[in-house]
């Protein structure tokens, strides 16, 4: 499904060019789940970004289901975006001003794919039924990543990208948004890639690669 | 997608009201800035107008009683049928108000209230109970009179004018006419006046009007003020969309993360902010207006403006206005939110926004801006050095005010990192270097308080001279308490005989008209008297000025021959055939067309002995002036139109220009408190901005209330610095005001007088300004909870 | 004649719309005219303070010991607020004057206005006195009269005897102005001799020629659609006189005509008779007007065409119109005068 090649990123830096990505390749099947750790400053965020179409690789190929997101302009990448990748992002990236309920359907109304009963069903499964009609800022780290999650999820996307989702949560809170979190993609049969440096984290994945210093080791 | 994405946009302002309300405030304020000065524009030019035409009634020639009484109608009838075209004017007393009666049908343009223009109902005015148009200040008066008053601004102070048959009931004057005026145009064939009217003297009409040319260069003046206020409401503008946008920056990160095209989303927010500004424009005009009408002494007449009984002269909506003013929330928010949008496509999606990269991309700007306000302000000196025109006039006034509004925040930063250098103590050091990382978001308010001031002191300085100028100029060219006419040199001599024991001075007026220096002139003669020494005031003149001329030895020049020859003091002017004398002083001499030049009264005498003075100023104690007047006038029976009582003049005179000042002033308020506002809202803005940088300093130990009280303390200081700046750029701008647009316009410089009393108080408001401005904030920070402060820590990262 | 009321009521009045009773009464108490009228002279040469308007309207075809041809025009309205005479500066008796002098090269006007009330203006019947300002119509009966009015840049004072009868229009004098019966009484005096000096700018010239008086009063305004009219009073050279005039509006407009025979019979022509087509305009003012027509009238074998002698004559007065003399060529020859107005 997924296919990164020869991936290379470069950004400029005060003691002249970083180069964050030196040639990153590799493979992800629909409903495979896929670790990516390393250490900070490793590549690993900017490898996520790269596949999510964020941003755009100096070299290398990225193709999701056979089509090239590489050479993409900016519309088209903002549609990969909406339709088939979706990105849980390490700050969560709620909108503030909209309520739990309208900030868990947004990508997928956005994506035109809303469904109120998978939507409804995410937030019963994650644990946010009673909170959908509150704000982000009422919420807690933990209720706040499983919204953001939810989001990502309710516009059933091929392909998740998890930045250190759990982060921001305790072990016990962590280990319990990873469960769902599985549970729900396999569900979807999406793909996912997540990054952590969490080694028990990790564990969990069927596959891990570990990004050092720009090259999969 | 764009419904939700809509919805997602207009969520921001439906959490959060206090940013929509002075997004919306604003603009409003702005608008209401602008739509306010051209109201008050407008209605000033009208009171000026009709001063002017009554003041100006030397506009026409008239022919008055030589007894000085009154006119019977039958003469004015006989007069227009020997082809005379003449139109009768009664005038009298009621109730202490001036009440003119006028006949419409025969009136030349520009006299009365009703013409025969379209619209007009002419019926009205001529048939029925009569209807009697009245300046607001003499309503009150007319409360109780047989006829319908209405209510006219555009009406000399204190007068009310009407049809003449009404007028002739009211002051129980039927049959009687005081003046007749004189149509400039006569009849080919009419026949002569000796023959028709024997008792009625021909007064030509006087050359130019004094008060008219005058009052141009206010105009001018007040079109200025038009534009400053314009170019404070577009900074306000800005401000408040660069803020708008400031604070919705992480909002659409998110939305283009989650996959919405940044083109949608430009055009969504331009849509978005188009609407906003539309109803803040709207509202901003309606604000301007009752801003107006209340700056206006006369709000009656206003209402029935607004629902539009088409009153002549009362305030009314004028679409041009509505159209201006909405035009300029439009404009002034395209413009700003060009910027913020372009700056929105060129935002990386991935960029942090921590302060510290806003700061260093704001480095990299600021060498632009250093380049731009440099590039100004050169501009602007070379405007001011070899600019010539009314066009680089202008030029040189935008270029000034933008120059110095992007000097601004380079040269604060310089101070503030001044400042950090000097500073000892840790928090000093963080005050400074926190207020230094402040400047970015707080330069646009400061901006436009920089251009509200230094509009204020601009435009004081340039008011208040100009009122000096005018003051001093109407002592001068009515220095004399009475001022009498004769008909002929016979009754001259006869009268400055009568007169003479009488009165403390008699100045009799010579003049001549002829050539000087190659322009049309006017020589006049000046009798060696205290009264020119003790209030001419000169623009050059060689020592010993009054001695000179006494002698013989010199000639004096107004500013406008000066100008136009290129005569300086000590050059040489031909005052007759055989007969050429140095310049020994030039004086200002506002509103006069022409060259004019005096020399001593004996000179004259002896240069041209067949000119007999016909008109004589009187020196009279102020006690004395009545009975005088009087005496003339029943005693010696000199035609009480012939007699012109100088204080009524000159307390006419000002009280119209009071009213001007006035509003200018209440305006000046109003740009401060915009400016003001335009602070409060940055400062707001910042305020929950600021949360994550304020907190670890709280954690460090300053308590909340200290936070707070440095916040008010930077607010000041910024001000107090902005304050500083803004003073030598407001003397500047009204420098150009009075020595360039005004010389460019008109031909004659109005000297700049300073008014440090009126500076320090301007700089006192602003202060007040920034102080309440920065109050609020500072007031919610010291409130903050702890919680709050504390979730920075535990929910931000 | 031509349906100059309008021209008044236009005047003062605008904002008020005036509803008709129909009973020989508008709403506001003016007298409306009815057919049948017995005309009373001299007095109905004197005002009708009555009625709500009234003019003396005097256009003269004059000619220089050159031969150049002049146009003389010397007209008197009279304008009511209220149905009464009244006195003083309160009487409602508005009183407007138009003079002119058009030559071939240039046109000439001049207007005065006036209260009725206090002298400055007005009309007496015995003897008879027309006037307002130093403009003045005056003579002891209709048939003599001394004429003089001037501007700034022209005057003149003319002589003027009557050679024939007075002619009336329409229905004895009732002459209708739309179909819905709008109307106005109107007679004329069309054969004066006239004689005189003009003093124009380059000096005294002495004229003749032939003047036409139109006298007519009325109450009602233009019916509703009608936007203006184009009047015609042509003197041929056989002897015979035709007045015409089209109001024009929606549709075909509205038409009328008096066939004046050498011998001072008169035959009235109703609507439709009289057929008058524009064939060339010329700018004028800013707007473009008509100055060559083509006049038919069938029933009496005319079929002229008729020409401005200076297309510029407009009148730039409180409400402009254009007058000026023509000539006039083909089935009959002659001259006479044209008043156009309506021509936005």
């Amino acid at each position: 499904m997924l296919t990164v090649a020869a991936l290379t990123k470069t950004y400029p830096g005060p003691d002249g060019p970083v180069h964050v990505l030196r040639g990153v390749s590799l493979r992800l099947a629909a409903g495979e789940t896929l670790a990516l750790t390393g250490e900070s400053g490793s590549g690993k965020s900017t490898l996520l970004h790269l596949i999510g179409g964020l941003d755009a690789p100096d070299g290398g190929t990225i193709t999701l289901d056979g089509a090239p997101v590489t050479g993409l302009d900016d519309r088209g990448r903002a549609a990969l975006r909406r339709g088939k990748v979706g990105v849980v992002f390490q700050q969560f990236n709620l909108i503030p001003s909209l309520s739990v309920a309208a900030n868990i359907a947004f990508q997928a109304r956005i994506a035109g794919r809303h469904d109120a009963v998978w939507a409804q069903a995410l937030a019963d499964r994650l644990g946010l039924a009673a909170h959908l009609a509150k704000y982000p800022e009422q919420l807690s780290g933990g209720q706040q990543q499983r919204v953001a999650i939810a989001r990502t999820l309710a516009a059933r996307p091929r392909l998740v990208l998890a930045d250190e989702p759990t982060g921001n949560l305790d072990e016990a809170t962590a280990d319990g948004v990873l469960d769902l979190m599985l549970g729900l993609i396999a569900e979807t049969g999406a793909g996912l890639l997540l990054v952590t440096h969490s080694e028990r984290l990790a564990a969990r994945m069927g596959r891990r690669l570990h990004l050092r210093a720009g090259l999969l080791a | 997608m764009t419904g939700p994405v809509i919805a997602a946009l207009w969520s921001h302002w439906r959490r959060n009201p206090l940013q929509l309300f002075t997004l919306l405030a604003g603009l409003a304020l702005a608008t209401a800035l602008w739509s306010g000065v051209q109201a008050i524009n407008a209605e000033a030019r009208a009171s000026y107008d009709a001063a002017a035409a009554t003041l100006g009634e030397g506009r026409y020639g008239q022919l008055i009683a030589r007894d000085g009484g009154v006119i019977a109608q039958d003469s004015y009838v006989a007069l227009r049928r020997a082809g005379w075209l003449v139109s009768p004017v009664v005038e009298g007393r009621l109730q202490g108000v001036r009440l003119v009666g006028i006949d419409p049908l025969t009136a030349p343009g520009g006299i009365g209230p009703v013409t025969l223009g379209e619209g007009a109902d002419i019926g009205a005015f001529l048939a029925g109970r009569g209807q009697v148009f009245a300046h607001p200040d003499a309503v009150a008066a007319l409360a109780d009179l047989d006829a319908d008053v209405i209510v006219a601004p555009d009406a000399a102070p204190g007068t009310a004018v009407t049809d003449i048959g009404v007028a002739q009931r009211l002051l129980g004057r039927e049959g009687q006419v005081s003046r007749l005026i004189v149509a400039p145009v006569q009849p080919l064939v009419q026949r002569p006046l000796a023959e028709v009217a024997p008792e009625l003297d021909l007064r030509p009409a006087r050359g130019g009007s004094d008060i008219g040319r005058l009052t141009d260069s206010f105009h001018l003046n007040l079109t200025a003020f038009g534009l400053l206020s314009f170019a404070v409401g577009i900074f306000i503008v800005h401000g408040a969309i660069g803020l708008a946008f400031e604070q919705r920056r992480p909002v659409v990160r998110t939305l283009r993360a989650l996959g919405v095209p940044l083109g949608r989303l430009v055009w969504l927010m331009a849509a978005e902010l188009m609407g906003l500004a539309l109803v803040a424009g709207l509202a901003g005009v309606a604000l301007g207006y009752v801003v107006a009408a209340a700056l206006l002494p006369d709000v009656a007449a206003t209402l029935r403006g607004l629902y539009g009984a088409d009153v002549a002269g009362a305030l009314t909506l004028r679409p041009v206005w509505l159209v201006s003013g909405i035009a300029i929330a439009l404009g002034g928010t395209a413009l700003a939110a060009g910027g913020a949008l372009w700056r929105m496509t060129r935002m990386p999606l991935l960029a942090s926004a921590s302060p510290r990269a806003m700061s260093m991309a704001a480095g990299r700007g600021a060498r632009l801006q250093a380049v731009g306000a440099l590039g100004l302000l050169a501009l602007a000196g070379a405007l001011a050095l070899w600019g010539s025109g009314l066009v680089a006039g202008f030029g040189l006034l935008a270029a000034l005010l933008m120059g110095a509004a992007l000097a601004l925040p380079l040269v604060l930063d310089r101070v503030m990192a001044l400042g950090q250098g000097r500073a000892r103590g840790v928090v000093a050091g963080w005050f400074w270097a926190d207020t230094r990382q402040q400047l970015p978001g707080l330069s646009l308010a400061l901006a436009a308080l920089l251009l509200a001031m230094a509009a204020n002191v601009g435009v004081a300085t340039m008011v208040s001279s100009f009122r000096l100028t005018f003051v001093g100029f109407l002592d001068r060219v009515l220095t004399s308490e009475l001022y009498v006419y004769t008909a002929d040199a016979d009754q001259a001599a006869l009268l400055e005989e009568w007169v003479t024991p009488r009165v403390d001075d008699v100045l009799p007026l010579y003049s001549v008209a002829r050539g000087i220096a190659g322009l049309p002139s006017e020589l006049y003669s000046a009798r060696d008297a205290a009264t020119y020494r003790e209030n001419w005031r000169f623009l050059a003149a060689v020592p010993q000025v009054w001695d000179v001329l006494a002698a013989g030895e010199g000639v004096l020049v107004n500013e406008q021959l000066a100008r136009r020859a290129g005569l300086a003091l000590g050059d040489t002017v031909a005052v007759a055939a055989d007969r050429a004398l140095p310049v020994a002083g030039i004086y200002g001499d506002y509103g006069n067309p022409i060259g004019q030049a005096i020399v001593t009264e004996p000179l004259f005498r002896a240069l041209y002995p067949d000119i007999a003075a016909t008109r004589f100023g009187l020196r009279i104690a102020p006690e004395e002036v009545a009975g005088v007047r009087d005496a003339l006038r029943d005693d010696f029976g000199l035609p009480a139109a012939n007699i012109v009582d100088q204080a009524a003049i000159k307390a006419f005179s000002l009280s119209v220009f009071e009213r001007t000042f006035k509003v200018t002033t209440a305006l000046n308020v109003l740009t401060l408190a915009v400016a003001g506002f335009a602070m409060l809202m940055s400062l707001l803005t910042l305020a929950t901005m600021r949360l994550p940088q304020l907190a670890p300093v709280w954690a460090l130990g300053l308590t909340r209330r200290a936070l707070g009280r440095y916040e008010l303390l930077r607010a000041v200081l910024l001000a107090v610095l902005t304050a500083a700046l803004a003073l030598p750029l407001g003397l500047a701008l009204a420098w150009v005001l009075l020595a360039v647009v005004n010389v460019a316009a008109f031909g004659w410089r109005l000297p700049m007088f300073f008014f440090p009393a009126d500076y320090a108080r301007l700089g006192l408001f602003a202060l007040l300004a920034a102080g309440l401005a920065a109050l609020w904030p500072a007031l919610r920070l010291a409130r903050t909870p702890p919680a709050v402060l504390l979730k920075v820590f535990s929910n931000e990262r | 004649m031509n349906a100059r009321v309008f021209l008044l009521c236009l005047w003062p009045l605008a904002a008020q719309a005036q509803g008709f009773a129909g009973l020989g009464a508008t709403a506001d108490g003016f007298a409306v005219p009815a057919p049948g009228r017995v005309f009373d002279f001299p007095a109905d040469h004197g005002a009708h303070p009555d009625y709500r308007i009234e003019w003396w309207y005097l256009t003269a075809n004059l000619t220089g010991p050159d031969g150049t041809p002049y146009g003389l025009q010397w007209t008197l309205f009279r304008s009511a607020l209220a149905p009464e005479a009244g006195e003083g500066w309160a009487a409602p008796q508005l009183w407007m004057g138009h003079a002119a002098v058009t030559t071939p090269e240039a046109h000439y006007v001049a207007e005065r206005l006036a209260r009725g009330g206090i002298g400055q203006a007005g009309v007496t019947a015995v003897p008879f006195s027309a006037w307002i300002d130093d403009w003045a119509l005056n003579g002891i009966d209709l048939d003599t009269l001394r004429m003089t009015a001037g501007g700034a840049a022209f005057a003149y004072d003319m002589v003027l005897s009557a050679t024939g009868p007075l002619v009336f229009h329409g229905d004895a004098g009732y002459s209708e102005k739309s179909a819905e019966g709008q109307a106005s009484y109107y007679y004329s005096q069309p054969y004066y001799q006239v004689e005189g000096v003009l003093t124009l700018p380059e000096g005294d010239v002495r004229v003749s020629g032939q003047g036409w008086l139109d006298r007519e009063w009325s109450s009602q305004p233009l019916a509703e659609g009608q936007s203006g009219w184009d009047w015609f009073s042509l003197s041929f050279d056989d002897g015979a006189k035709l007045m015409g005039f089209v109001l024009r509006g929606e549709g075909a407009g509205y038409s009328s005509a008096t066939w004046i025979a050498p011998d001072g019979v008169t035959t009235a022509f109703a609507d439709g008779a009289l057929v008058a087509t524009p064939l060339q305009s010329a700018p004028v003012a800013g707007r473009d007007v008509p100055v060559l027509w083509r006049v038919e009238l069938p029933a009496r074998g005319v079929d002229v065409t008729v020409k401005a002698i200076n297309p510029g004559a407009w009148m730039e007065v409180s409400v402009p119109y254009w007058e000026g003399p023509v000539t006039v060529t083909g089935s009959h020859g002659g001259r006479g005068y044209l008043e156009m107005t309506g021509y936005e």
